[in-house]
């Protein structure tokens, strides 16, 4: 559905994004993380057809963004950076206005419209000027405006900014729910722990390459080593570490519980477990440690590893 | 899916009402904004209906002191400034429709929609033109009947159509004059600022056409409204080149940055060395300088010169229409015969020429200076006229030449033998030398209406450049100072030896 080859952006002696490759299926949910001036946007203008990549070529629903722009921004939804919204507007005057831009019929803009507005608690914004709007409403009535024409691509810039908890929870339901309709969507986000509850993959981009790209898994296990797993006991650890590190090693402990790492946990795990059973050691619990993108990301982006899958 | 091809399709068809849709919404956008709307409905409605009333105790004041004459003029010139006042807002209209929604970043969701550039710069042109040009017209309607109920008086159909052609023409100036200011900027303030080089021009044309109203002389308005179109069709056309993503989302900052701009120069002014196909690597290093020259002169002026072919045939159209010229004046307006007395031409005479004031001195710096210093002004003048002045510039001495051609005929000299002796010497190479050096100075101003394609405005107006540079040195240069020996040493010889007693 998304696929970009060898994509290059320059301006002037800045190259904003170089050599960016990767796809995105359909129903695939990709976010796009990095920090500012990364060359996120660029990368999601050139999948818009709003900018013209220097080098390389990107296919959007099966359109060239070089070749057929047009046929490209009729099939995607663009979330921009910023709501940019007519705010001498109403919104269902918005609305239909960009309806009628990207050719649905009279009907189908109101009808479209209405329910959008209705799914992200914006019912009563239909008839209200958008400059009396709150920063939210600002942002989903932006997020309506990219999800009108349901296109089958969807490129959302930071979708739940500003946004309070319920209705950023609102939008990321959306979000899923396009994922099981078949939309392939990029998200370009800050929000790591957003990112890592949606997407499928994580693209990181610094310097406008990227350098990471994976899922969460894949990421934190290729970046942060073997998941790490904790096991805590009935009683003192003396004793046990022989048997345990015969089969793992070891990496901290305390007086009822230890850590280590494992390549191979679903073998591991079992093995270990029977043996400590078999020597009639208690076991409170034996779980993974939680390793979060945030991890990923800092680790990756601040010493500039370089890694793709 | 089906939906979507369906929708298509129907959007495909139908480029119109694109533009339709965003021009009404850019217009009910207008009129929703009171410091528009306020002003607009003052100038259409209430300054004409004083404007008409002043103008009927003007025409009874005047009248008591014996100089009917100046009312009478004053109710064309009235006529003309009622139209003009409410389209004046049409330029704050265009700057904040084009860089006022850039500024809200509002612009970007628009480009993400299937219209395509030109279709958003008719849009947005056309709902920047339309309320101010509408209110002009209602203005001139409300003094012309208030003129009508007050003196009787009707304007000739002629005249209020030529001020109707004159109040959409510099309306469509200024829209599209905007557009292009709003394309370099990315603020209002800046915009505001940079939209002086609109303003500025439209006042002196306006008091220019104020004079002529009260002059009465409307035919030289009727030249007026074809040099607006002119100029309307030069911006509209530069506004499309302008207007679009690449350079609205491209452009972020208006910070000028003169080490990138010198290094783009820089690149465009390398060459490829080439020797006939030699490998140079294997010739000795003294003597690899002469693949530079090779690939200076045996590739890159000659390609350059290819790609200035069209800047090329409109210098040789303009120097045709020139010698037309001259030849038409020299038949309109002879000379005394008198002052055509070749025979007494002589070596001395040459030598006195510096007595003239406005000649250069006759020696081959002299020659040369003048030629490169008008070469050099029709560039600069190219630069800022779309390339045209400086094949004016060109076309000037032409004509005089073929002015004085004509005129030996008409005294009873063989033309071709006066022309021959005069001017070929050294204008077989003078001339080829300022038609290159003109042609690549039209390129440098009609890169502003039309860049090459794939490239922005100011790249291709440092490609040009570059060309210009590379070409002026390299061949105008040496081709001038040839030249110049040549008039000065030569010329003089065959023309004593040929015409001279």
């Amino acid at each position: 559905m998304i696929e970009l080859i060898g994509l290059t952006k320059q301006f002037d002696d800045l190259t904003a994004v170089d050599r960016v490759t990767f796809s995105v299926a359909p129903g695939e949910i990709l976010a796009l993380l990095g920090p500012n001036g990364a060359g996120k946007t660029t990368t999601v203008r050139m999948l818009a057809a709003i900018l013209r990549p220097t080098v390389g070529h990107a296919f959007v629903a099966g359109y060239s963004v070089t070749r057929q722009p047009q046929e490209v921004r009729r099939r995607v939804g663009l979330l921009t950076e910023h709501p940019g919204l007519y705010l001498r507007m109403r919104g269902k005057e918005y609305l239909d206005f960009f309806g009628r831009l990207m050719g649905l019929s009279a009907c189908e803009r109101e009808r479209r419209a209405r329910e959008l507005l209705a799914r992200f608690g914006m019912s009563q914004a239909w008839d209200q000027r958008m400059g009396t709007y709150s920063k939210g409403m600002r942002q989903k009535m932006a997020l309506v405006r990219a999800m009108l024409h349901d296109p089958p691509v969807l490129l959302l810039d930071e979708p739940t900014s500003a946004m309070d908890p319920h209705s950023a929870k609102l939008v990321r339901d959306a979000i899923l729910s396009l994922r099981h309709h078949r939309r392939a969507i990029v998200i370009c986000t800050h929000n790591l722990a957003e990112a890592e509850a949606l997407a499928d993959r994580i693209a990181i981009i610094r310097r406008g390459k990227i350098i990471a790209l994976g899922t969460p898994a894949e990421l934190k296990a290729r970046l942060l080593g073997p998941p790490l797993m904790e096991l805590r006991l009935t009683h003192s650890t003396d004793g046990v570490v022989k048997l345990v590190s015969d089969l793992v090693k070891i990496q901290m402990k305390g007086d009822d519980w230890l850590r280590y790492s494992t390549p191979e946990p679903e073998e591991i795990n079992p093995l270990l477990l029977r043996t400590l059973a078999a020597h009639g050691v208690g076991i409170v619990t034996l779980s993974e440690v939680p390793r979060s993108l945030e991890d990923v990301y800092l680790r990756v982006v601040e010493e500039g590893q370089e890694w793709q899958r | 899916m089906a939906a979507v091809t369906e929708r298509v399709r129907a959007a495909t068809g139908e480029p119109l009402r694109m533009v339709l849709t965003l021009m009404g919404r850019e217009i009910r956008d207008t009129l929703r904004d009171w410091r528009i709307v306020v002003p607009t409905v003052i100038l259409t409605l209430f300054f004409p209906a004083l404007m008409s009333f002043v103008a009927d105790a003007a025409l009874d004041w005047v009248a008591r002191y014996g100089a009917p004459i100046i009312g009478e003029r004053m109710l064309p010139f009235l006529l003309m400034i009622v139209g003009f006042f409410p389209i004046s807002f049409s330029l704050v209209i265009a700057l904040e429709t084009f860089v006022g929604e850039k500024e809200r970043r509002s612009l970007e969701p628009l480009l993400a929609t299937p219209l395509t550039d030109t279709q958003l710069y008719l849009g947005k042109t056309l709902a920047a033109m339309t309320p101010p040009l509408l209110a002009a017209y209602l203005g001139i309607t409300v003094y012309l009947v208030g003129l009508y109920f007050f003196k009787g008086w009707t304007p000739p159909p002629i005249l209020l159509a030529l001020i109707l052609l004159l109040t959409t023409t510099e309306a469509l100036v200024m829209v599209s004059g905007a557009v292009v200011v709003s394309s370099q900027t990315t603020s209002v303030r800046a915009a505001n600022l940079l939209a002086s080089f609109i303003i500025i021009p439209m006042a002196l044309l306006i008091q220019g056409e104020a004079i002529i109203m009260f002059w009465a002389n409307y035919s030289v308005l009727w030249w007026i409204v074809l040099f607006l179109v002119f100029v309307d069709v030069v911006l509209v056309r530069m506004g499309i080149h302008t207007f679009n993503r690449e350079e609205l989302l491209g452009r972020e900052i208006d910070e000028l940055n003169i080490g990138s701009l010198w290094r783009t120069f820089c690149k465009y002014l390398r060459w490829e060395p080439w020797l006939f196909g030699l490998d140079l690597q294997k010739m000795p290093a003294w003597l690899r300088w002469l693949g530079m020259l090779g690939g200076l002169y045996g590739r890159d002026i000659p390609t350059i010169l290819r790609r200035s072919w069209l800047a090329l045939v409109v210098v040789v159209i303009g120097l045709l229409f020139s010698a037309y010229i001259g030849c038409d004046f020299a038949a309109r307006y002879q000379l005394p015969p008198e002052m055509l007395r070749l025979e007494h031409v002589s070596a001395e005479t040459f030598a006195e020429l510096p007595a003239v004031d406005w000649l250069p001195t006759f020696t081959i710096w002299g020659v040369l200076g003048n030629n490169v210093r008008s070469l050099l002004a029709g560039t600069l003048l190219a630069v800022f006229s779309f390339g045209t002045l400086a094949v004016v510039l060109l076309m000037a001495p032409l004509a005089i030449v073929f002015f004085f051609v004509t005129q030996a005929a008409h005294v009873g000299y063989n033309p071709v033998l006066f022309f021959a002796a005069f001017v070929l010497p050294h204008g077989v190479l003078e001339l080829p030398a300022a038609s290159i050096a003109t042609a690549l100075a039209v390129r440098l101003g009609a890169t502003f209406m039309s860049p090459p394609r794939g490239m922005t405005v100011g790249e291709g107006w440092l490609w040009a450049l570059a060309d210009f540079v590379k070409v002026f040195i390299a061949l105008v240069l040496p081709l001038l100072t040839l030249a110049a020996a040549i008039e000065v040493h030569v010329t003089p010889t065959i023309v004593v030896w040929a015409l001279g007693g």
